[in-house]
């Protein structure tokens, strides 16, 4: 009986680990490729040792595009991401409070429309936000991709109300008679409380914002303001051969903070995902 | 159950600090944001692109009202119905295999183990990278005509695929790239599943119900309400399949990935065609809530409302 169970455990964990690593076999390729040149990486070997270690791979991918580096595309994405990132956990956890805690007149209106616009899928309205951006003059600028992100976004509005969910009410009420006001409830209580919805929603805006592609394209017309995944995809446009080492290391550089914010905060993602709310 | 007394506070009772603490003042400050980013970005370039659609606006010169004509040539436009043929197809491949996936892969790793929470970052990390050009750039390399796989693939004797080449090929890399990328979904499963009574399983137990009954009978439909969730927001998501394709494919060979929001895009901006652009919009935008709608009606049959069961 013991054996047996020593044996399926052994069985579920080669498989959950072998299909895992298969997952993530891409990424790996990826990385071994930023070390390889040209033809080692056109092989087609599954080998994820480099023959020989090309370190030159990143001082070339570096050197970016005209004499744009790859220095300022790091240092755009960041501005970018970064202030877009704040913006969403701050002005997303506002609206969360109102509609979840504050029984005001409208809520269930608005309510409504979070969730409608939760729907509304993003590409529909592409072509009426560039129209509108274009009228006032912000095509060109960063602005587009920043400073949407303070208006509260319905997905993380509804993340953060969902684990608000948790929170008991009577914590408000103790916080009301101890002399706060519904303001300082939520700087003093709830915020705090929120913790690890705040996680989970910076990880996930950090990253989509981080790989969003369209945005940048759609609105950085300079090559000095370029996000650093237009950059990358600059490396398979080229008109000659492709460096492919070069585009590798690169890309593989244009997932370490993505990778970093991710390890650092994992062990609070799964916390902060609530789906208390989803049933009748 | 609304209070109609301010909250009590030392400040005194001034009509300012009245209205300040005014429960409806304190809603509507803090839903500020919301309402005023609602109004300025999806409100106002909703409806100015309802009147765009139908002018012949083209960024440039003056638009001219041409009425419904955008609309009634999009019906004509062979490239706009095969844009919306092929996202269908894309959408009823890629989302079903994903949550498939998602759920499976959740499933297994509810069971108690200290590597579980490794395991669960592992397969999530396509999730986290996965909608950068980065590895779009690597997909496309790996799907080569003379790539990884193709190589691989000649080497255990299996004839190779032109995946790039071929019509029928060029949507299943990016088909795969999706499923590949089930992480978020997996985690929502394992929240849902974490949430499902320990006391059920026990009386299914009890009852001398085995595993496989106990999936698709308490399982499954305790858990209908997250899967309702992923399916909604996988189904919205892969709809507007965009980077990917315009990374991998560009839309060919031959419009076989021609998406709809790629389409959207070479016309409304590499074209310039605005008016025509919006109306495009506006046509996704009632398929989607059509669609989305249907979801929301059939799920009566088959959510699991704990309030009635």
């Amino acid at each position: 009986m013991k054996a047996k169970r020593i044996i399926s455990t052994t069985i579920y964990h080669i498989f959950i680990l072998g299909l895992g690593l298969l997952m993530i076999y891409p990424v790996l390729w990826m990385i071994s490729g930023s070390l390889k040149n040209n033809p080692e990486i056109l092989s087609g070997s599954l080998n994820l040792i480099p023959p020989a270690w090309r370190w030159d791979n990143f001082s070339r991918g570096w050197a970016g595009f005209g004499r744009v580096t790859f220095t300022s595309y790091f240092k755009n994405s960041f501005i970018v991401t970064i202030i877009a990132t704040l913006g969403t956990v701050l002005s997303s956890s506002c609206v969360a409070y109102a509609l979840a805690r504050v029984k005001f007149r409208g809520n269930r209106i608005l309510f409504t429309i979070m969730i409608a616009t939760m729907l509304l899928p993003g590409q529909v309205v592409m072509i009426p936000q560039y129209l509108i951006y274009n009228r006032i003059g912000w095509v060109g600028t960063m602005l587009p991709l920043i400073v949407p992100h303070f208006f509260g976004a319905a997905f993380f509005i509804y993340l953060m109300m969902q684990f608000m969910a948790g929170i008991p009410k009577e914590l408000d009420e103790a916080a009301i008679i101890d002399g706060c006001s519904k303001y300082t409830v939520f700087t003093r209580v709830v915020f705090p409380l929120l913790k690890p919805a705040l996680i989970s929603t910076i990880i996930i805006q950090f990253y989509w914002k981080w790989d969003d592609y369209m945005g940048p394209m759609l609105y950085l017309g300079k090559p000095e303001s370029y996000t650093v995944s237009i950059a990358v995809k600059l490396f398979a446009d080229a008109t000659s051969t492709t460096d492919y080492g070069a585009m590798f290391a690169m890309s593989t550089l244009s997932m370490i903070p993505v990778f970093l914010i991710f390890l650092f905060f994992n062990r609070y993602l799964v916390d902060g995902i609530s789906t208390s709310g989803l049933k009748g | 159950m609304s209070k109609k007394i301010n909250a009590p506070d030392k400040s005194g009772r001034t009509p300012w600090n009245r209205f300040v603490y005014n429960t409806n003042t304190v809603g509507y400050v803090f839903a500020a944001p919301f309402i005023i980013g609602f109004l300025i970005f999806t409100i106002i370039p909703m409806l100015s692109s309802l009147y765009y659609s139908c002018t012949d606006y083209n960024l440039i010169e003056k638009e001219n009202w041409i009425g419904l004509s955008n609309y009634i040539y999009l019906f004509q436009d062979p490239r706009f119905l095969n844009s919306i043929k092929v996202t269908l197809q894309y959408v009823f491949l890629s989302v079903p295999t994903k949550l498939a996936f998602a759920l499976f892969i959740a499933f297994l790793l509810t069971r108690p183990s200290r590597l579980v929470s490794f395991y669960r970052s592992l397969y999530y990390l396509p999730s986290l990278i996965g909608g950068s050009v980065a590895v779009a750039l690597v997909w496309k390399e790996l799907f080569a005509r003379k790539g990884l796989i193709n190589t691989n693939l000649a080497a255990l004797g299996v004839s190779t695929i032109n995946w790039f080449g071929s019509m029928t090929a060029a949507k299943w890399p990016i088909i795969i790239m999706t499923a590949w990328q089930f992480g978020s979904s997996m985690l929502i499963f394992a929240a849902g599943l974490k949430e499902i009574p320990g006391s059920y399983y026990e009386a299914a137990k009890i009852d001398g119900a085995n595993g496989r009954k106990i999936f698709w009978k308490i399982t499954l439909p305790c858990l209908s309400p997250v899967i309702l969730f992923n399916l909604i927001m996988q189904l919205i998501s892969s709809f507007m399949v965009f980077t990917q394709a315009f990374v991998i494919t560009a839309g060919g060979p031959n419009d076989a990935t021609m998406y709809y929001a790629l389409y959207v895009y070479k016309q409304g901006i590499q074209s310039r065609n605005m008016g025509y652009a919006s109306a495009m919009s506006w046509v996704m935008l009632l398929i989607m809530g059509v669609i989305t709608a249907i979801v929301f009606k059939t799920s009566k049959h088959w959510v699991f409302n704990e309030a009635e069961g």
